[in-house]
């Protein structure tokens, strides 16, 4: 009898051994002699219980998690090739709370497939998206995609099909489908996770991306953080060349299409879009002015889409299902499904998609459990290290492009750090302005220079001298950044800053701190 | 023994990454990558040859070189742990796990130890932020990093 047994091969269940859980499986089915398959599938993104080990029984997957290289021997004593009952049991993972109170549009497959298996794939779901769009003209696609509502995921939330339709518009006898895979922001992983855990989706999204542009080259720039990323990434382009996804044709269409995979070298700023293009012309990641729009001018001044890893993803299903079934899920502007990553101290931190519209507080204290530590939540920073930290105060603000903006927040690319009662918002807003000072590109003064006056500013004012003026020189200072800088990295670094400012002043007084504590 | 000029034998391994890379599109980031692994670190002396061979200035190559920080001015220690201290892992206390690390090693970020068994260094996010605090060794990702996990990592630095 052959048994398959799936052990995450996702770097979050890596990081938590689940290399060594795969050996032991292995191992022990050998001196068993039990006949098993060991499938290494991305991770469902439930964290706390990676490495979460299934095993395909009659009824169906059964999981049990977390598991350890040593709990491996009890597992097969238990019987739970068939099944059967451990105390790591979990059951049927589709039924898991968190699991079955999420919409999964975009990380449909992940965690469930074998990502590097175009069978598994197309068993699934995938590759009719692409198909639909072959058969479509492309400006039948791009008004889909524009319909659907789908906004970008990396952060900025511009509308997808209206860069694609400006593509599509621009005259060139070259035109670039760039992903962005430089997900540098703390909190995030829904990028890594898609790479690793349904690689497909992603080449699907940039292949109907080329068919609706015009475009015949597509790279994927992803961080060098991510060497298991880019590993799976270049596995399953070569399957996909190879089936003929990827090509002098794209499934028979009389457009081809192919995808080469850069790594990224270390630098936050190739996030932002302008410098990850330099970037790929092999120049310094300094930020370019727009216009010209890199739609028009992009890479190697060729008309360029540049889309998120998550927005390039979530293309199959609008083309699979429709725009109006994309549509239908969210709120306000915000259409279609998010996926939120819950990270930081928090008692069950993973990726948990769903559609728009779910207030802060029930991610944070209703799925995400409150803090690992059993503390108090204190502060949560939305959308990464240019998002605002929100109070428990704003809790009620639904998660919405809008709603957060109206709150001087961002969803940024989704990412939630969770901090509990420990945490001191002044230190919290100096490695802000740090973090900003070691990776700003040096192209606008108020981002290279303020950034450094920022933290000399911020540790004058933990030092109480002259408090209030420090204060004062902060605020404007954050008011000449966001004002003066050419992209996100100058100009959002004031959102922590101002946001711990504003909500959390008690951890700006040191005076009366200093003077309680005498 | 016999000793070839170091340059010599630097310019024809050189040579060899830039002739397998030089025709894709902007190949100059992916040859810097190349040739740090192919040497562990970016010999000053392979810039001008990289220059001549993209017909680049030495000062934009210089100027890419030094802007991103993966690329190495000088080897590394047998082993590179790379320690996170971005929002996710602060909310973790990596503040406090870089500070043991440290302490353990003999060594701060930026630094490697006097045996070379290893380089400390910084790192703004791996994306384990739901398995924080995260460290890398060696290009093997360390997640929920405690007290005995530093233990293991430095067993197998210094073995």
């Amino acid at each position: 009898m052959s048994v398959t047994i799936y052990v995450p091969g996702d770097s979050g269940a890596l990081s938590l051994g689940a290399e060594k859980v795969a050996k032991a499986v292995a191992k022990e089915a050998a001196e068993r002699g039990v006949d098993a398959k060991i499938v290494r599938n991305g991770s469902r993104g439930l964290y706390w219980l990676e490495p979460m080990v299934e095993v395909v029984t009659d009824a169906g997957r059964v999981a049990y998690g977390p598991v350890s290289a040593k709990d491996v021997a009890s597992l097969f004593d238990s019987g739970f090739v068939t099944g059967g009952a451990h105390k790591l049991s979990l059951g049927d993972p589709e039924k898991l709370p968190f699991v079955a109170k999420q919409t999964r549009l975009t990380f449909a497959r992940c965690g469930i497939t074998d990502p590097i298996s175009l069978e598994d794939y197309e068993a699934h779901g995938g590759l009719v998206g692409l198909r639909n769009a072959v058969a479509m003209a492309p400006a039948d696609i791009v008004k889909q995609v524009t319909e659907s509502g789908l906004r970008g995921r990396g952060g900025a939330g511009f509308p997808t099909g209206i860069k694609w339709k400006t593509v599509l518009d621009t005259p060139g006898t070259q035109k670039y489908i760039v992903c962005n895979a430089d997900e540098g922001d703390s909190a995030t992983f829904a990028d890594r996770m898609i790479m690793e855990g349904d690689p497909f989706v992603l080449i699907e999204g940039m292949a109907i991306a080329g068919l609706a542009t015009g475009a015949t080259k597509g790279y994927v720039y992803i961080r060098s953080e991510y060497p298991h990323a880019i590993a799976v990434m270049e596995k399953a382009v070569k399957v996909a060349r190879r089936a003929g996804v990827l090509g002098k044709s794209v499934l028979g269409a009389s457009q081809g299409f192919d995808i080469e995979i850069r790594s990224g070298a270390g630098a936050y700023v190739c996030g932002e879009e302008t410098s990850l293009l330099n970037s790929l012309e092999g120049k310094r990641g300094v930020v370019r002015a727009k216009p010209p729009l890199p739609a028009i001018q992009g890479l190697f001044g060729r008309p360029t889409v540049i889309n998120n890893v998550i927005s390039l993803a979530s293309v199959p299903i609008v083309m699979d299902k429709g725009a109006q079934y994309y549509k239908d899920f969210g709120m306000g502007r915000s259409r279609g499904t998010i996926p939120i990553q819950i990270a930081g101290n928090v008692k069950h931190g993973g990726l948990f998609e769903v559609a728009f519209g779910l207030t802060l507080g029930e991610i944070v204290d209703e799925i995400g459990g409150g803090t690992a530590t059993g503390r108090p939540v204190k502060a949560v920073q939305v959308g990464g290290p240019l998002g605002a930290y929100f109070p428990r105060a704003l809790f009620d603000t639904p998660f919405d492009y809008e709603a957060f903006a109206a709150k001087d927040g961002l969803i940024g690319h989704a990412g939630i750090t969770v901090f509990d009662d420990s945490a001191d918002m002044l230190k919290q807003a100096r490695f802000a302005m740090e973090f900003c000072a070691i990776e700003s590109c040096g192209k606008c003064t108020p981002c290279r220079i303020g950034s450094t006056r920022g933290v000399e500013t911020l540790d004058k004012l933990a030092q109480n001298i002259e408090p209030e003026k420090q204060l004062a020189l902060v605020t404007d200072l954050c008011n000449t950044m966001k004002f003066g800088s050419l992209c996100a990295l100058g100009g959002f670094t004031p959102y922590p800053v101002m946001s711990a400012i504003n909500h959390f002043p008690e951890d700006f007084r040191p005076a009366a701190v200093a003077q309680a504590a005498e | 023994m016999v000793l070839q000029p170091a340059s010599t034998e630097i310019a024809a391994r050189t040579a060899a990454v830039i002739s397998e890379l030089k025709s894709l599109e902007g190949p100059l980031i992916p040859i810097l990558h190349g040739v740090q692994e192919e040497f562990g670190y970016v010999p000053q002396e392979t810039l001008p040859i990289i220059a001549e061979a993209l017909n680049l200035s030495r000062a934009e190559v210089h100027g890419v070189f030094t802007f991103y920080h993966d690329f190495r001015h000088h080897p590394a220690g047998r082993h590179v742990l790379k320690v996170c201290q971005a929002e996710a892992c602060q909310s973790m206390g990596s503040d406090a796990i870089a500070a043991q690390i440290k302490q353990k090693l003999g060594i701060g970020f930026h630094e490697t130890s006097k045996d070379g068994d290893v380089t400390l260094e910084p790192i703004y996010c791996l994306g384990l932020c739901a398995c924080a605090p995260a460290a890398m060794l060696d290009g093997e990702v360390i997640g929920r990093l405690d007290a005995d996990k530093i233990d293991e990592i430095a067993e197998e630095i210094h073995s």
